[in-house]
């Protein structure tokens, strides 16, 4: 029995031994010199794992009684998580070599919180749902904070880790009022005993342990984290919160509310619809003040959470495949972009006040042209894929009958829009002043090029993640 | 009142007494004994439920090595904790409000508590049956073989946690002189010494 679970487990298991064997490598050969070698061998076990469960994956399995579970749901979000964190791992390198931040721990950890999210969107349990966020939260506290000589960057770590904390202890109790409920914390039992009235006991569980989600994926009301942490977060740790993690606590979140609470779809789709149009709004509306690159990526991830909630508000299959689709148009746009934020410089100190880019396409040209493709498919202008992207999760809610959160969910990317375009305008009108300079290794390069090109590109079919959203979707939505 | 029911009632009274006293005490090192307490109390009571193998745990790992720890942490910790009690007489009232509130729901929550049909069924379908098997056999055929996976993730989550902490903690200082053994023992005697022969009277 054991055996054949451990076989459905393999990508898990092979990449916690890499993470082991590298940590070993590491400490006994010659420690922060090994870091460049680690970082590249990281993203490539990534990317060689992202094509096995590509390849290897037929059908649904699970494994553990039920722990866990191995679907196309599973593979298609294991996949955007492995490669959008090879991507992030590799363009990040040379920022974090030149500012004196290389350290061999850094992929080892990103490994293993790559673990964890594997882990969270395979759940079939409580138990297992819980140590799978443990064990990424619990990475990405560290690496907020590996800037240890700022007081931002450990204020930013620390702040996380209690934020983090707390958001834990309202999940497990939760989770706990769940089991007292139910009596088991295996998804299947649990959906297996519910139908008809629930109780309020119930009811609280519920909601507790979404409040606790919400903080991972940073919906609001629980957001009020983001914009201090990605802001005091070193600029490639940012990158990958705002990348990887969201995908895989989306995905969670959208495990736990189909298979362990599926007969109950009324309950939990008001509690995600009102999060997903607080999200937008506040996403939107709070970051037209900003002046600072990162902080402003932070409340664009909001209020794309937003957007992506209201995929899953729709409680639909169809409202699943656009969830999906989204959160993988989403991480790559936020490559793209932070590819670029990571690349400026003046004087080798690195820039994230948007004043900075006053006249940048002077400088510049085809970085400009790539930032405005970027920024016009984050704020969702047709004809980028970022449109695409809202358009699947629109359609899908209408068809659900949520009329009034798609105009509202309108209003709001009218609104965020402003600030998307306000880069773009600085960039190609804006008064001369101070010039900054955008300095990109190669690894950077191609990712910021590829990405501008995808929204581009990708307009015509979306390189089919169509149809593996919609398999992933049937998977999850029975 | 059987003598198991006088048994229960004592350890009961002590740990709460004991628990209490952890958090009114104004020396922290009397508040580590206090928890030494709880903890042995706590163990009398999971021996009367009849699991001698968790009470064992407790008195061995708590007892034995954590709270040991504490006593250490709170002896060598120069924290001024009357200082720190003067901030919570601040926050106090809001504590107050909020610990309220929670208990309200508690209330609302368990006063109507319902579980499912099937709830106690699936309760007892994961653990073997107590006739069968002894405590410790039944939590290693829990920990080792049902719930491995999550015996193994918790493991990788502690792994975690040991590489943060020397990672944001540990700095390779140049200004000390280390210990090389290597160096030591390969040092050449013939050279390691020199001779000299000091006339009397004469000094160097």
């Amino acid at each position: 029995m054991t055996g054949t679970d451990f076989n459905i487990l393999l990508p898990e298991v092979a990449l916690s031994i890499y993470a082991m064997a590298a940590l070993l490598f590491g400490v006994y050969t010659t420690k922060d010199k090994a870091a460049g070698l680690i970082t590249w061998v990281t993203a490539g076990v990534f990317l060689v794992l992202a094509f096995w469960i590509g390849a290897n994956g037929e059908g649904a399995r699970t494994a553990f009684g039920g722990m866990f579970n191995d679907d196309p749901f599973a593979r298609y979000a294991k996949i955007t998580i492995l490669l959008s964190a090879a991507a992030v791992l590799v363009m990040s390198f040379d920022y974090m070599s030149r500012r004196d931040l290389a350290r061999f721990e850094y992929p080892i950890l990103v490994a293993l919180s790559v673990v964890g999210m594997m882990m969270m969107v395979s759940a079939g349990d409580l138990m297992a749902l819980y140590l799978g966020l443990e064990l990424q939260s619990l990475a990405l506290y560290v690496i907020a904070a590996l800037r240890r000589d700022s007081a931002k960057s450990t204020e930013a770590g620390l702040k996380y880790f209690v934020l983090g904390a707390l958001s834990s202890g309202l999940l497990l109790y939760g989770a706990s009022l769940t089991y007292g409920y139910a009596g088991t914390t295996l998804f299947s039992g649990i959906l297996s005993t519910l139908g008809g009235e629930i109780p309020l006991g119930l009811l609280f569980g519920l909601v507790f342990m979404l409040s606790g989600l919400a903080f991972k994926v940073s919906a609001a009301p629980f957001h009020m984290w983001t914009p201090d942490v990605y802001e005091g977060a070193p600029t490639p740790v940012t990158a990958f919160f705002a990348t990887a993690p969201k995908v895989a606590a989306m995905a969670l979140l959208a495990r736990l509310a189909y298979d362990a609470f599926g007969a109950i779809p009324g309950d939990w789709q008001q509690v995600i619809a009102v999060m997903s149009l607080l999200s937008m709004f506040v996403g939107a509306i709070a970051a037209i003040g900003q002046r600072d690159l990162k902080r402003l990526m932070a409340y664009s991830s909001i209020a794309h959470m937003g957007y992506a909630l209201l995929g899953l508000a729709a409680g639909t299959a169809a409202g699943v495949q656009a969830m999906l689709i989204y959160m993988a148009i989403y991480v790559t746009m936020n490559i793209g972009t932070f590819a670029f934020i990571l690349s400026l410089e003046r004087d080798g100190k690195p820039v994230t006040d948007i004043a900075a880019l006053n006249m940048f396409v002077k400088r510049e040209p085809m970085k400009a042209y790539a930032v405005l493709a970027l920024m016009f498919s984050l704020a969702g202008v047709p004809p980028f894929v970022g449109f695409f992207a809202k358009f699947a999760v629109w359609q899908a809610a209408l068809s659900a009958g949520l009329t009034w959160l798609v105009v509202a969910s309108a209003v709001a990317s009218a609104i965020g829009a402003f600030y998307y375009l306000r880069i773009v305008y600085f960039m190609f009108f804006g008064k001369d002043g101070e010039t900054v300079e955008s300095r990109m290794s190669a690894p950077q390069w191609i990712a910021f090029v590829a990405a501008a090109l995808i929204m581009l590109v990708g307009a015509v079919n979306l390189f089919g993640i169509d149809p593996a959203a919609a398999v992933a979707a049937e998977a999850l939505v029975r | 009142m059987s003598v198991a029911d006088i048994a229960f009632y004592c350890f009961a009274v002590v740990t709460v007494a004991a628990g209490l006293m952890v958090t009114v005490s104004r020396n922290p090192v009397h508040s580590v004994l206090w928890l030494i307490l709880t903890f042995l109390s706590s163990a009398g009571l999971f021996v009367l439920l009849g699991a001698e193998f968790v009470a064992m745990l407790l008195i061995i790992v708590y007892v034995g090595a954590v709270a040991v720890l504490f006593l250490f942490v709170v002896m060598m910790l120069d924290v001024d904790f009357a200082e720190l009690k003067g901030e919570m007489a601040r926050t106090m009232p809001l504590a107050l409000l909020i610990g309220v509130i929670i208990i309200l729901q508690f209330g609302m929550a368990y006063a109507a508590w319902t579980q499912a049909e099937g709830a106690l069924g699936l309760r007892q379908a994961v653990a073997p049956a107590i006739e069968d098997v002894q405590n410790t056999k039944a939590l290693g055929l829990l920990i080792y073989d049902k719930y491995i996976y999550l015996f193994q993730a918790s493991g990788l989550v502690l792994l975690v946690a040991m590489i943060g902490a020397i990672t944001l903690t540990l700095r390779h200082r140049k200004d000390v002189k280390r210990q090389n053994v290597l160096h030591q023992m390969w040092r050449d005697p013939a050279k390691a010494m020199e001779l000299k022969d000091v006339k009397p009277g004469q000094g160097l």
